[in-house]
Parts: C-alpha cells; sequence; structure tokens
C-alpha cells in the first residue's frame, strides 16, 4: 500500500478525506466541503453536470470515490473566479445565454474548461477526420461532440456553443 | 430574489446588461376594466424602454459562479438524510415489508411505512376550477395502506445520518406482495376501453358539421393512425426538497413551479394551516411541468416531523421515473380532406392516451386540430384509456407537442398527395377568425410567419421530390410545420410593489423561476411602467409568502404577473399622488394625467411639470410606500382568440446505410406578440426546439408491458439530445404587440416546441420518401 | 452502497495479495464500478485501487505495451496509438464523454460490465449474472438493444465497450497476473459468452489482474476504420459498431480484420466474415456477402431484428469506405 497524498485540495485548500470509502468526490463537495456549485444530475455518470477539473482534467465527480483522490488538486465552479472577477468563460456564458435554469451549468463550463486544455494538447475526438494530425480545434462538429458528455435538457446548447467559441477563439493549435 | 440572494451579483448582472436606456416618455397607468380592451397598456402600443431589449438575465452571475442555492443545497445542523424503497409489482398489497435489516443498519434514524405512518389527508390535487390552489396530479393517499397503485410506488422511507447510510439502508428493505391483476400496456388499456376527457367537468369533443361526410366526398384526403411514445421531462436537477419543523411551522425549500400551491396542498394532507407553511424555491433547475407537488414533499414533511430532525430528500435519477411521471403514450387518427385546390373541408382528429383511474389527467391532444385551418367540417375528440402505471403529468405543451405531431404530419402528408408545397397548403387555410366559434384572433400573423420562415430558410431549394438530394451516402431533406400555443392569464395573480425614499422600486410576486427569465423580464416591465432605470427596480419571486397565486405552467405565468404589476404600479401611483403636497409640480394632477418618468411622476400633457419619487416621499415624510395590486380576472379572451403562432423550418440528413437521422439546419419563424426580452426569449424558442427534436428522434419511456415498470430509467438508457444532436438554431419573429396582452406579450414557453417532431418527420419523409407516424424516428424505421 | 473497506496498491504484487481476500474487487477509474456499488449491482467488501499501477504506452519490439491504468484518453491521444492503430483511438473516443475518458482505465474497460437495464435493476428484475440460476427477465421484455450473436437463453445481454471492439480486431493480447504467476491471454478468448453461466464474463481466474494490453505490429498497408451506430449523435452506447482493418491488393483482399461492438456478450471477432474476404474481390457486393455471412449465425430476438441488417450494412460500408479511401 502507498501512502501518497493526504488531504485532497480543493480550490486551493485541504480537505480531509472522509472516513466512509463510499463518498464520492462530489458528495465530498456538497455535502462536507460546503461547495454546491457541483451540481448532481444523475449520480451515474449519464449527465455531465458534476464535472469538476482535477489536475486540470475535467471529470466526473458523481464516479470518483474521494479516498481515490488524496493528494490531487480539484477545482470546482467555485474557484475559477479571481476574487469577484469571473472567469471570461463564466461572463461569456452570461452574454450568450449559455444556459436558462442554470443546474448544468458549473458542469459545462468545467467541462469546457477541461477540454480546452485536451483541444490545446492536440487531443482528437470521435469526428476528427486525420487522427494523425498534431493540431486540434473547435471547428465543424468538434465542439459540439468534445461537450456531449454535458447535458443540457432546456436546450441551451447554442449559447454553451458559442460561449465556448468565443472565450477561446484563436486558442486552438 | 432569495433570502440567500448575493446582491452584489445581482447588481453585476444589471452591468453586464446592454442598457440602452430607461423609458422617456411618460407612461401612464393602465386604466381599470383593461382587460378586454384593445391597446389599453401603453406597452403594447409601440412603446420604447427596457421592454423589448436584450437585457442580460440577472440570475446569471449567481447562476455561472455555482452560487445559485438549489433546493437540496440548504444545510440545518442535524440534517438527516431521506432515501425511498420502491414497489416492484404494479397493483396488489403488500403482504410483507421486512424493515429489520434496514433499522438496524448504521446511521439510521427512522424507517417510515404504512405501518408506522401518521394518518394524513387525502390529497387534493390540482382543482381544475382553480377554486383551491390544489398542485399535485396523482390523488392517492400517501403511505397510509399497504396498497400498491404502481410499479415504482414509494413503499418505504429510510432517514439517516448520511446519504450513504440512508441509500444503503433503503436497498435492504424487501417487501412481498401479493399481486392483483393489472393493466400494464397501453395496448391493454385501450383494450379495455377508453372514455372521453373531460375538462372542467365537460367532454371536449368538438363537432362541427359532418366531418365524415365531408372527409369522404373530399377530391383528396389521408387518413392516418400516429403513434407517440411515453416521454419523462428529465430536469437536470432531480425533484428535491429541504424541509425542517420550527414548533407547528413547516419550511421547506423546494424546487417548485407553484410555491403557494405546494403550501396549501401540503396544509391540506397534513392537516394544518397552510399559511404555517412557507415554501421557497428561488431557482429550479429545470420544470417542464414537473416541478409539482408528488409524494416526496409530503413524505420529507412527515419524515421530519416524526423524526424532529430537518430532512433532505433528494430524489435519485431512477426515483424520478419511478415516481414522477411524465406525458403519456398516445395514439391518434387524423383525417383531413380537401378540394383539388388545396382547401381544406374536413378534419377529423381523435385519439385516446393512457392515464390512471385514481387520477385522471389530460391530455388533451386533438385540441391542436381546433384553432387553425379553416375547415367547414370539424370532429375532435380526446379518449382515456386507464393504467395501472406511474401518473402521468403535464409535460411542455400538454397535448400539443404529440398532437401536432400527428396534425402536421397529415397535413404534409395532404400537401403530396395534393402535388403542392406543404406551405401554399397551409396560407390556403389560413383564417382570420378561429374556425372554432368564430371570434376574431386578437393578433394573428401566421402567414407573415410563414413567409418569412421560408424566405430566410431557403425553402424554394427544397426539392418537392422525395429521395432525390443526395450526398454520398446521406439523403437530404426539408420540412416543416406550424407552431402554436394559446395565449392564457390565469386568475388570482397579485403583487406587492415597496417604493423606497432612495427611490427604488421592489416588487414580489410568488411566481418562479425556471430558467425562463422571470425577474429579468419582469424588471424591464417595472422599470417601465415606474419610468426607474433597470438597476433601481428588483423583483422578488419564488416564495408563498409573497403575493398571488401564480403557477409557472401553460405558457402563462409572465401574462399573469404583467396583469398584477400593472394593476401594482397603477395602485402605487394612485398611492402616490395622494402623497403629493402643494406646491408640488404634481399638486391637482390626477391619475388619468399623470405617466411615469425619469424617476417619478409627470403630467402627461407637460412632461416638465415632474416630481421624483425621492421627493414625493420626502415631502411627505415617508420611509417607504407599499401598495399591492390584484390581477383583473382574464377578460381579455372573453371577445377574442388568443393565440401564438409560427413555424418551425428543418434541414435533415438520413444515411441510407444506418438510418440514422442528423437534423442540420432549424429555423423558428414566431409570431407571439411583443418579444419582451429577445435574449431570455430565443433561448425559450431554443429550448422548446431542443426539447422537441428530442421527441422527433431519441426520447422515449420504455416501459415493461409485462409489469408496467419503466425499463430506461435513466439518463444513459433515455436519451435527451446531447450537444452534437443540435445544430445551431435560427429564430425570428414578427415582433407585433398583441393589442389585448399585457405588454403586448403572449407566453412563449410552449410554443416552438409543438411543431419541431413534425418538422422533422416531414424533412425526413422529404430526404428519404419514407413516412414515419411514430416516435422517436430511431434509425432502424428507416433502414 | 454496502460498507466496503479502501486500500490503494502500491504495486502489482500488492494489489494482488490485498485481492487475495474473498470478496475483494479492483477499482480502476471507477467510471463503472462505482455506478455498480450505487447500484448494489456490486457488493464487494473490499477495493483494491489499482489505479497507481503501470499506465506507462511505449513500444514494444514495433508493437505496443499499454499499462493497464493507461487511461482511455492517455491512449486515444498517443502518438504511437494514433499513428500505428488509429481504428484504436477512434474506438476509444467513440465511448462515453471526454470526463469518462479521462477516468476510465484500460484494464477497467476490459472488464466493464454490461448496460443492460435489467443487470441494474436490482430491486426490480431477475438476472441470471447477479443471481445465477434465476432467470433472466430481459428475454421477455424491451430489449431493442441486447445481443443477437453470441446470446443464451440465460442471457442476452451486450459488452458494451467501443475500445475492446478494436482490440479484438488488432489481435491484442492481454497480460494477467495472479497469485500463481503471469500469464497472457488473447483479448478474443479474455471474454467468455454466457451459455449456462453468464455471471462469469472472463477467463480471468479469482484475484487475476490486468496488468496490461499488448499489440502486435501494425500490418503493412492495411486501413482501419471505427464507425459506431447509435440512437443519439454522441454519449449514447452502439447500437452496432464496426472496427475493421483491411488490405486490399489490386482488387483483391489480402488481409480482413473484422470486430462487432453492441451485438454480442463479447467484443466480437468476425472470423466468418473475415474467412469470407480474404482472397475474395475488394467489391461492396463481396463485403455484403462476407457481412451476411457472419450475421447468419445470428438469432434476433422480438425487438432486435433490426440489428441483423443494420450489422450487415454498416459493415459492408466500411469496408467498402476503406476501399473507397484507399482508391483516393
Amino acid at each position: 500500500m502507498t501512502e501518497d497524498g493526504g488531504p485532497v485540495r480543493i480550490n486551493g485548500s485541504p480537505v480531509a478525506l472522509p472516513d466512509d470509502p463510499r463518498v464520492s468526490l462530489l458528495d465530498l463537495l456538497r455535502e462536507q466541503a460546503g461547495l454546491h456549485g457541483t451540481k448532481k444530475g444523475c449520480d451515474q455518470g449519464a449527465c455531465g453536470a458534476c464535472t469538476v477539473l482535477v489536475d486540470g482534467q475535467r471529470v466526473l465527480s458523481c464516479l470518483a470515490l474521494a479516498v481515490q483522490y488524496a493528494g490531487r488538486e480539484v477545482v470546482t465552479i467555485e474557484g475559477l473566479s479571481e476574487g469577484d472577477t469571473p472567469h471570461p468563460l463564466q461572463r461569456a456564458f452570461v452574454e450568450h445565454e449559455g444556459f436558462q435554469c442554470g443546474y448544468c451549468t458549473p458542469g459545462q463550463i468545467c467541462s469546457a474548461l477541461g477540454m480546452m486544455a485536451e483541444v490545446e494538447r492536440g487531443v482528437p475526438s470521435y469526428v476528427t477526420a486525420d487522427l494523425g494530425a498534431a493540431t486540434a480545434g473547435l471547428d465543424g462538429d468538434e465542439l459540439r461532440e468534445r461537450m456531449s458528455g454535458n447535458l443540457c435538457r432546456c436546450g441551451a446548447y447554442n449559447g454553451i456553443a458559442d460561449a465556448v467559441a468565443e472565450t477561446f477563439a484563436g486558442r486552438t493549435r | 430574489m432569495s433570502d440567500a440572494h448575493d446582491a452584489k451579483l445581482v447588481e453585476e448582472g444589471a452591468a453586464l446588461a446592454r442598457r440602452p436606456g430607461r423609458t422617456t416618455t411618460p407612461v401612464p397607468a393602465v386604466p381599470e376594466n383593461w382587460a378586454g380592451v384593445a391597446h389599453a397598456d401603453p406597452l403594447s402600443r409601440g412603446h420604447r424602454g427596457y421592454v423589448g431589449t436584450p437585457l442580460a438575465r440577472l440570475d446569471g452571475p449567481v447562476k455561472v459562479r455555482g452560487r445559485a442555492p438549489f433546493a437540496a443545497e440548504y444545510g440545518y445542523d442535524d440534517l438527516a438524510y431521506a432515501a425511498l424503497a420502491y414497489s416492484t409489482i404494479p397493483k396488489g398489497r403488500m403482504t410483507g415489508l421486512d424493515t429489520a435489516a434496514a433499522e438496524a443498519s448504521p446511521g439510521v434514524v427512522l424507517v417510515l411505512t404504512h405501518r408506522n405512518a401518521p394518518r394524513l389527508n387525502p390529497q387534493p390535487g390540482y382543482d381544475m376550477s382553480l377554486r383551491d390552489p390544489g398542485i399535485g396530479f396523482e390523488r392517492l393517499p400517501v403511505m397510509q395502506d399497504d396498497r400498491v397503485h404502481w410499479n415504482g410506488q414509494p413503499i418505504a422511507l429510510v432517514l439517516a445520518e448520511t446519504q450513504e447510510q440512508a441509500d444503503h439502508a433503503a436497498s435492504l428493505i424487501h417487501a412481498t406482495y401479493a399481486a392483483e391483476p393489472a393493466v400494464t400496456s397501453f395496448a391493454a388499456a385501450l383494450a379495455a376501453g377508453t372514455r372521453p376527457l373531460e375538462i372542467f367537468g365537460r367532454r371536449i369533443r368538438v363537432e362541427l358539421g359532418d366531418a365524415e361526410q365531408a372527409l369522404a366526398a373530399s377530391a383528396v384526403s389521408v387518413d392516418e393512425t400516429y403513434r407517440t411514445p411515453p416521454h419523462h421531462h428529465n430536469t437536470i436537477e432531480p425533484h428535491a426538497v429541504t424541509v425542517a419543523w420550527h414548533g407547528d411551522e413547516l419550511r421547506v425549500h423546494d424546487s417548485t413551479q407553484g410555491v403557494l400551491h405546494t403550501a396549501w396542498t401540503l396544509g391540506q394532507i397534513l392537516g394544518i394551516d397552510p399559511a404555517r407553511i412557507r415554501v421557497t424555491s428561488p431557482f429550479v433547475g429545470g420544470g417542464f411541468g414537473v416541478k409539482v407537488l408528488w409524494q416526496h414533499h409530503v413524505l420529507a414533511a412527515v419524515a421530519s416531523r416524526t423524526a424532529g430532525r430537518p430532512v433532505r430528500l433528494a430524489l435519485s435519477r431512477e426515483g424520478v421515473f419511478r415516481m414522477t411521471g411524465g406525458r403519456p403514450p398516445a395514439e391518434q387518427r387524423v383525417a383531413v380532406g380537401a378540394d383539388e385546390d388545396g382547401r381544406i373541408r374536413a378534419i377529423v382528429h381523435t385519439g385516446a392516451y393512457a392515464t390512471t383511474r385514481h387520477s385522471p389527467w389530460p391530455e388533451p391532444l386533438s385540441m391542436a386540430s381546433q384553432n387553425h385551418y379553416a375547415s367547414d367540417a370539424f370532429v375532435l375528440d380526446t379518449s382515456m384509456a386507464y393504467a395501472d402505471l406511474v401518473q402521468n403529468c403535464s409535460m411542455r405543451t400538454p397535448g400539443s407537442t404529440i398532437g401536432f405531431f400527428a396534425l402536421e404530419s397529415a397535413v404534409d402528408e395532404l400537401a403530396g398527395k395534393l402535388g403542392m408545397d406543404p406551405i401554399e397548403l397551409r396560407l390556403r387555410n389560413e383564417t382570420a377568425t378561429n374556425p372554432i366559434g368564430g371570434k376574431p384572433f386578437s393578433s394573428r400573423h401566421a402567414a407573415e410567419a410563414w413567409r418569412a420562415g421560408a424566405e430566410r430558410f431557403g425553402w424554394s431549394r427544397r426539392s418537392p421530390v422525395p429521395g432525390s438530394v443526395r450526398d454520398g451516402e446521406w439523403l437530404a431533406g426539408m420540412g416543416c410545420a406550424m407552431v402554436s400555443h394559446h395565449y392564457q392569464r390565469r386568475p388570482g395573480g397579485a403583487a406587492r410593489i415597496r417604493l423606497t425614499a432612495d427611490g427604488r422600486a421592489r416588487a414580489e410576486v410568488a411566481a418562479h423561476e425556471m430558467g425562463m427569465g422571470t425577474a429579468t423580464v419582469q424588471s424591464q416591465i417595472l422599470a417601465d411602467r415606474l419610468g426607474l432605470d433597470i438597476d433601481r427596480v428588483s423583483v422578488g419571486y419564488g416564495d408563498s409568502a409573497m403575493p398571488g397565486r401564480f403557477l409557472a405552467v401553460g405558457s402563462s405565468q409572465s401574462a399573469g404577473i404583467g396583469g398584477a404589476l400593472l394593476a401594482a404600479t397603477r395602485n402605487l401611483m394612485d398611492e402616490l399622488l395622494k402623497l403629493v403636497r402643494d406646491g408640488s409640480p404634481l399638486a391637482g394632477l390626477t391619475l388619468a394625467e399623470v405617466g411615469a418618468v425619469n424617476g417619478g411622476l409627470a403630467a402627461l400633457d407637460d412632461p416638465s411639470r415632474h416630481e421624483s419619487y425621492e421627493s414625493v416621499l420626502a415631502r411627505a415624510g415617508r420611509a417607504e410606500l407599499v401598495v399591492e395590486g390584484s390581477g383583473e380576472p382574464p377578460a381579455e379572451m372573453a371577445n377574442v382568440s388568443m393565440f401564438s403562432f409560427g413555424a418551425i423550418f428543418c434541414e435533415v440528413r438520413v444515411s441510407s446505410v444506418t438510418g440514422e437521422t442528423r437534423v442540420s439546419r432549424i429555423l423558428g419563424s414566431i409570431d407571439c406578440g411583443r418579444v419582451l426580452n429577445p435574449r431570455t426569449a430565443a433561448s425559450q424558442f431554443r429550448g422548446g426546439i431542443v426539447m422537441g427534436l428530442g421527441a422527433a428522434l431519441t426520447e422515449e419511456t420504455v416501459f415493461d408491458d409485462r409489469n408496467g415498470r419503466i425499463v430506461n430509467a435513466s439518463l444513459g438508457d433515455y436519451h435527451v439530445p446531447a450537444h452534437l444532436d443540435v445544430p445551431p438554431i435560427d429564430l425570428i419573429w414578427t415582433d407585433i404587440p398583441d393589442p389585448y396582452a399585457p405588454a403586448g406579450a403572449r407566453g412563449i414557453g410552449e410554443l416552438s416546441s409543438t411543431g419541431v417532431a413534425p418538422a422533422v418527420a416531414n424533412a425526413i419523409h422529404n430526404a428519404t420518401g419514407r413516412r414515419i407516424r411514430d416516435l422517436p424516428i430511431t434509425p432502424e424505421k428507416l433502414l | 452502497m454496502i460498507p466496503f473497506t479502501y486500500a490503494r496498491a502500491g504495486d502489482e504484487e500488492d494489489a494482488v495479495r490485498l485481492a487475495g481476500t474473498a470478496g475483494s474487487t479492483y477499482l480502476g477509474g471507477g467510471t463503472n464500478l462505482v455506478d455498480l456499488l450505487r447500484r448494489t449491482v456490486e457488493r464487494p467488501s473490499a477495493l483494491v485501487d489499482v489505479t497507481g499501477l503501470s499506465s506507462s504506452i511505449e513500444d514494444s519490439g514495433g508493437g505496443l505495451m499499454i499499462g493497464a491504468a493507461a487511461r482511455n484518453t492517455a491512449v486515444a491521444e498517443h502518438r504511437l496509438v494514433r499513428t500505428r492503430y488509429p481504428v484504436l483511438s477512434r474506438a476509444i473516443l467513440a465511448g462515453a464523454s471526454g470526463q469518462i475518458r479521462n477516468m476510465a482505465t484500460v484494464g477497467g474497460n476490459l472488464l466493464q460490465r454490461t448496460r443492460c437495464p435489467y443487470f441494474y435493476d436490482v430491486a426490480g428484475y431477475r438476472c441470471n449474472k447477479r443471481n445465477p440460476g434465476e432467470g433472466c427477465d430481459a428475454v421477455g421484455g424491451p430489449h431493442r438493444g441486447h445481443a443477437i450473436l453470441g446470446a443464451s437463453p440465460a442471457c442476452i445481454a451486450v459488452h458494451p465497450s467501443d475500445m475492446c471492439v478494436a482490440l479484438a480486431a488488432l489481435d491484442a493480447d492481454v497480460h494477467l497476473r495472479g497469485a500463481g504467476g503471469s500469464r497472457l491471454v488473447p483479448l478474443t478468448g479474455l471474454h467468455r459468452l454466457p451459455g449456462t453461466h453468464p455471471e462469469i464474463e472472463t477467463v480471468l481466474a479469482p484475484g487475476e489482474l490486468i496488468t496490461g494490453v499488448q499489440l502486435p505490429a501494425p500490418v503493412t498497408g492495411e486501413r482501419s476504420a471505427y464507425r459506431k451506430v447509435r440512437d443519439r449523435a454522441s454519449y449514447a452506447f452502439a447500437l452496432v459498431s464496426v472496427a475493421a482493418l483491411l488490405g486490399v491488393q489490386d482488387g483483391v483482399v489480402t488481409s480482413a480484420r473484422l470486430a462487432l461492438g453492441g451485438v454480442a456478450p463479447k467484443p466480437w471477432r468476425a472470423y466468418t466474415a473475415e474467412r469470407s474476404l480474404i482472397g475474395g474481390p475488394a467489391t461492396a457486393t463481396a463485403f455484403r456477402a462476407a457481412a451476411e455471412a457472419e450475421l447468419a449465425a445470428a438469432t434476433p430476438l422480438r425487438d432486435n431484428g433490426f440489428k441483423v441488417e443494420l450489422a450487415v450494412r454498416t459493415i459492408t460500408a466500411v469496408l467498402d469506405g476503406l476501399v473507397r479511401e484507399e482508391r483516393a
């Protein structure tokens, strides 16, 4: 057995791991850390509302047992603003109506940030024509395919896509 | 908004907004007895101010930061977590209910079953007469006996210290049953016979002329059967409540479309004065008709009282499927007969859907054919078939989403038989008066919407020959369909306005924000009616302690709030004039002679006679002025027929290999009266279209006909549209104010979804030559 | 979830030792297991976290060695995978969502369990996987998504993986380690057909650990493709999926490797179709004949008969597409 990590770090602050290994990262956030911005939509990996960033990668916190994340750096929707200044993507979501009810929104935003990191790394998608290409982009179906793990029942998909595209215009390589 | 709301963020939202400036000409009060008088409301007369501008939503900043609190996010010391166990048979009695293991499980506080639940009053349910503010769809006793009425009924509630402990203990509950014969499929329900649907105690059957005879005599006709499956709303936020008793007062943090109704209904069931129940719901994570009172409200309140602790009951996604219903399955016959020149002579639209015997709930699908085409003869009727299934309920555009699928598919089929362009066929049957009843429409610009939409979409490029456009393996086609929805203003609306000495106004209404932009749009209206800057007004909502009897249903809430606010602003202006002192520029003016402008009142005929609200209150020595106003009875529908109209155009690509359909383009062309806020309105239209795409192509609640149990009770197996399913959605609108509606605006929440499924089906026919009459249009239907 | 203990394995030996206790289960990314725990389909008393084991992806004599703890995204984006085995990249990217691919491990993907809704509904239905011998409620219920090949009266569930379909076509081998030592099994031999024991899904011995997946060097001249047909444009399991590698010379098929997803209880290597293809003309007619030969063994039920024609068409189109690509 390894003893790496200690507590999980959430938005820069250490949070003790739960005694009960059944506690998901999502429930750790919501019920123990008091961070309700990350949402529970299905609790089974089928909607994306619980998306957070772990060491910069987007993951589903509902399918993550918190005890697996010792020593990892978790960023939630609450950790994206600099003080009271919202992240440009958060601002763009308001500007482009990237939501209605707002429940899937934190997951959409965190997912988009993780997605951009993937694109900047050159990770292809199912709709990428040339898998051998060293670069990736958001053109054509790319953005929508890459964001398809985040459901929005209010149907704000156009606004979400516009907000993401505008915020990250020119950031693909 | 809510007590938990962050005022700073709201201000920031206002700052983010595009602000074209407040109104610059005095806006008079809307006179009493306005309802039914054309152009009585100055905001319906070409007024320019905040109304009609694309203000960014005020709830935006809190939502994008994850700071908007939802029902399952209110904390209490000593909070206990609930989980439910559900029945596994459709009908019968529980002969045993083993709760011992659950009770012994770590952390368990309480196991509630019919054996130890306190006696409750019957659920009053929704009152069709609107006399009482009931809200539940299902009227069964809640955990009062050993009877099982559907497969998935809650049979036990477990309360524990943590959610993990509650969930685990609930999984240990085991019931044994004596099953009874049950009707567990729509087919069996139909076979057992149907009953006519009644609403307000009256059949909805419409008969005009001899439609069957006219049909038989028509030169060209279609007569087909259309089938649609059950659907679930699947709001991304599952239903949840957090409840706490303070003595004999109950606090409910809810996700609901009816705060007051929930408080009243809970009061009836629990046998306490509804005034002792406060329900708040500042944010609702999607509603679409399903965020009403279900058994979990009652169970949480009872468990909390029994255990003496605050309780959180958040349904699992499976739980949402098991115990809250959706749109029922339906089978419809639509027959349309026409002359050779396309003039419609007969419309027959009849059909049946499944509902429960104990709580029949209307899905008035035949009403879709009631108000549109200028036919000589009609037979329109809807029947119910009783089944022992989870209670059906209203889902975004009850009756219409499936009724329009049948009607607008049939009209497209008729166009094909006539060899006529489907838009031309519709234009030839336009009518200025409602074909049923003969009332003139308050404002009908459907033809303009059709023509503008066709132009913008490039309809002229559509090949009239099905299956003739191919791009590799993909067949392309275009289709269209009408959208329509009735205007509705429900009685009981009321509002309170508090004007304070700093010249700010706050309105309060017991209304709801499910994402429609309620507070944003009503703030725009309030600012214009009072001549205030947008950041000097606010609108509070989502609290049963606030005035008015509102339900966020039937695309009616904006009109309801509108009717209440215009009364309250009139009363405010009236009271202000009473405070005016000698020496004021306003001295001697009557209500009819003033208007609101520049942060105060002014004479209509001489705007230089102006006094600010601050000044009026200061001179009168008042710190604030609080008034209430009630909406007049909805008399505007008495002499005119009020509907919104429009058309959906779409282009699809269908794989000739796999039968997969991809919607590549879609346009909504809308005639809904005045558009109060183009940004939030566009979101509503797009949202309805996306839900329509789901109904067209992917969505179906799969019931197991053997036992009435839902098989695909998850978001993994029930396919709502994902990002890649949804192309950019283009929108245009006529923006012609309705002279009879508050602010000139008819409701828009449901309008756009009505015609999407037929537009897609019609486009698929154009692409492939295949006519699919049963939804969803999954790949195998096109192989 | 029933209560369980959690331990993190430091190395393979540690993992195998920890998992020696009865009731132990290996935990990878959790994307399937956590869901199954929550639904109480899986009821282990101890979880052994193996995400800390090898996740390396390295050249291995012209082939590739992938550590079992490699995340799906890491495999899909790896330069060697994208250039040597694009069919594997494409298959992984067809599965689940970006978030899930970031979490899911290769080992976990191989061992993911069926999404049959009857298997998941512990309270409501009988399932021979969960309770051997009690019966299968899927056979008589709505089963549009279920298997047409390799099923049995005891179980008609399909294997849900996309990645495994590509691995089956690529002749991958799976490295296993147990208390008794290490061994190698072909991926096509890893999963078992249900027969009368659908509860036994793989040839793994109790406590045996998947440590890696080995890919042989690519066959020169083969072109490949992965196509997934589903109810939604993205983020849905396959109705039918096809992984194909095809070599053609002078209009004649010289090599053909074909596997199907969404149709069988395991990733379905289409040997019959391959035999029909090799040495024959690279024409749509021959491709369709080969597909039909493979699907001749299909035993469709009331609701899933369309999968037969859908599979035939998709196979034909994918192979035809490869030939067109070659020409272009």
